[in-house]
């Protein structure tokens, strides 16, 4: 079965914002900083760029058995893709869909580019330390999502290849990568979905490709509200789970989880 | 896609293996030493991780990979970046052109999402590299489990990607005979996975053995 995403990667018909939901929660990760929390089987978030420009580093962990973690290879294979938009499904290790994005105004979002570190930060930004600068310091993204990690008993070994929304990373057709600079608009938001109970480590700083010399990251928004209830699973002709047959399979081998 | 063809002789090699194909190999490398994979059939995926043997918890990354270079392929005069942003290996030479930086390595329970669920109990690389990692008592296989698997190389396949995004699996630009070449820039450890898979182009639908060579510093 020909995957469906050929036709939408060309044409993305995709809204211009998305429609209300009924928020559980909300919470502004500020420019620069880091955020971490649980997420359980049948929450979404609704994940906004608020002012433009804006950077997620996100890493995503099995709550019940970190061991289980998003997977790039096994997202970019199943789905035969190498961006993430509408209608992707984020696979762990484990042949299981630990995300999904239901929803998208961008089009494209980097799970290639990784995070920089220190050394990185330190080379195109200088130093920014806390007593000079307080809460305004620069925080590096590898340090970012290593610390959020650490508080749940994860470490800089649990840090794998992670995505960047918000972001783009162009590929030519010699495999040379190029970061699009103003990629995302005030207001550019994605719905993701949660499949499972997940442990969530966000970073807002800036994309390490980003070649923008000045230390300028951007605060992203996070409404929380629930897609399906706690006992449910993701409806027979969800977009995510039809998109194709590699996705109808995912979804099986998550809805086993929690038979 | 840069061929440049190595200097070395085989004869001079101090070690020279041949890996059936579905089966793993883990060895240490000594900085300025130099490792040979010879794609003996043709078509073949060598699915290969590297450690910092020093502390395994430097590794190869995909990503620091891609974005030094600026480039998903690898190819003569990759360097394979470490996950501390530091020089793992360079590729010193490579009569096939092209090597896959994405595709990562099959498992029992991708490739049911990616065949059939049935086809679970079909070996896979990393049953491959969970084998050999149980098997090593000492030295640094010993420090490593699943948790330290991460996104590999596929040294031989090809995995283009275009430019609206769209990742595909094509046949390999490889043939019997070509290889690539790295030097260790470090002391590292190597984990291969000489790829069994049998569902989709990577290696012909006909897993094959390859050769491997390791010259002194």
């Amino acid at each position: 079965m020909p995957s469906s995403f050929s036709s939408a990667n060309a044409q993305p018909d995709l809204p211009p914002e998305l429609p209300p939901v009924d928020v559980l929660w909300e919470t502004v990760i500020p420019a620069g900083t880091h955020w971490s929390g649980i997420l359980r089987r049948g929450l979404a978030l609704r994940v906004i760029d608020l002012e433009g420009g804006a950077n997620l580093a996100a890493v995503f962990h099995r709550q019940e058995d970190p061991l289980e973690r998003y997977n790039m290879a096994d997202t970019l294979k199943a789905q035969h893709t190498a961006h993430l938009t509408r209608g992707h499904a984020l696979y762990t290790d484990m042949g299981r869909v630990i995300a999904s994005i239901t929803a998208d105004t961008l089009g494209w979002h980097d799970p290639l580019g990784g995070v920089g570190d220190a050394a990185l930060f330190a080379r195109k930004y200088g130093e920014k330390r806390y007593q000079a600068h307080r809460n305004a310091m620069i925080r590096n993204g590898r340090d970012s999502l290593v610390l959020e990690l650490a508080k749940y008993g994860l470490g800089a070994r649990d840090l794998v290849a992670n995505v960047n929304f918000f972001s783009k990373v162009a590929v030519g057709g010699d495999g040379a990568l190029e970061f699009v600079p103003r990629h995302s608009r005030a207001g550019a938001a994605f719905d993701l979905r949660f499949e499972m109970n997940t442990l969530a480590a966000f970073s807002t700083a800036p994309h390490p490709l980003d070649p923008h010399g000045e230390y300028a990251p951007k605060p992203v928004k996070l409404v929380a509200w629930r897609a399906y209830s706690a006992e449910g699973r993701a409806s027979a002709d969800d977009l995510c789970r039809t998109a194709c047959a590699e996705n109808e399979r995912g979804f099986i081998n998550t809805d086993r989880l929690f038979a | 896609m840069p061929i440049i063809e190595s200097a070395l002789d085989a004869r001079d090699a101090h070690t020279d293996f041949t890996l059936p194909a579905g089966e793993p190999w883990l060895h240490d490398l000594k900085r300025g030493e130099t490792l040979r994979i010879v794609d003996l059939e043709g078509n073949q995926a060598v699915d290969t991780l590297f450690y910092s043997s020093a502390d395994p918890t430097e590794r190869y990354s995909a990503q620091d990979t891609i974005r030094a270079q600026r480039n998903l392929y690898l190819s003569a005069g990759s360097v394979l970046m470490s996950n501390l942003g530091a020089p793992l290996l360079t590729i010193v030479a490579d009569t096939c052109g092209r090597h896959d930086t994405l595709g990562g390595a099959c498992a029992a329970e991708s490739n049911t999402v990616r065949y059939a669920l049935e086809k679970r109990h079909m070996h896979s690389c990393r049953d491959s590299y969970l084998n050999a990692l149980a098997h090593c008592t000492c030295g640094v296989g010993a420090l490593l489990g699943k948790r330290d698997i991460v996104s590999n190389i596929n040294f031989f396949m090809n995995v283009p990607v275009t430019p609206l995004g769209k990742l595909t699996f094509e046949d390999g630009i490889s043939a019997p005979g070509k290889y690539v070449e790295m030097r260790a820039e470090q002391d590292v450890t190597v984990l291969i996975s000489n790829c069994p898979q049998l569902n989709n182009p990577c290696n012909g639908y006909n897993p094959t053995p390859v050769r491997l060579l390791v010259w002194g510093a």
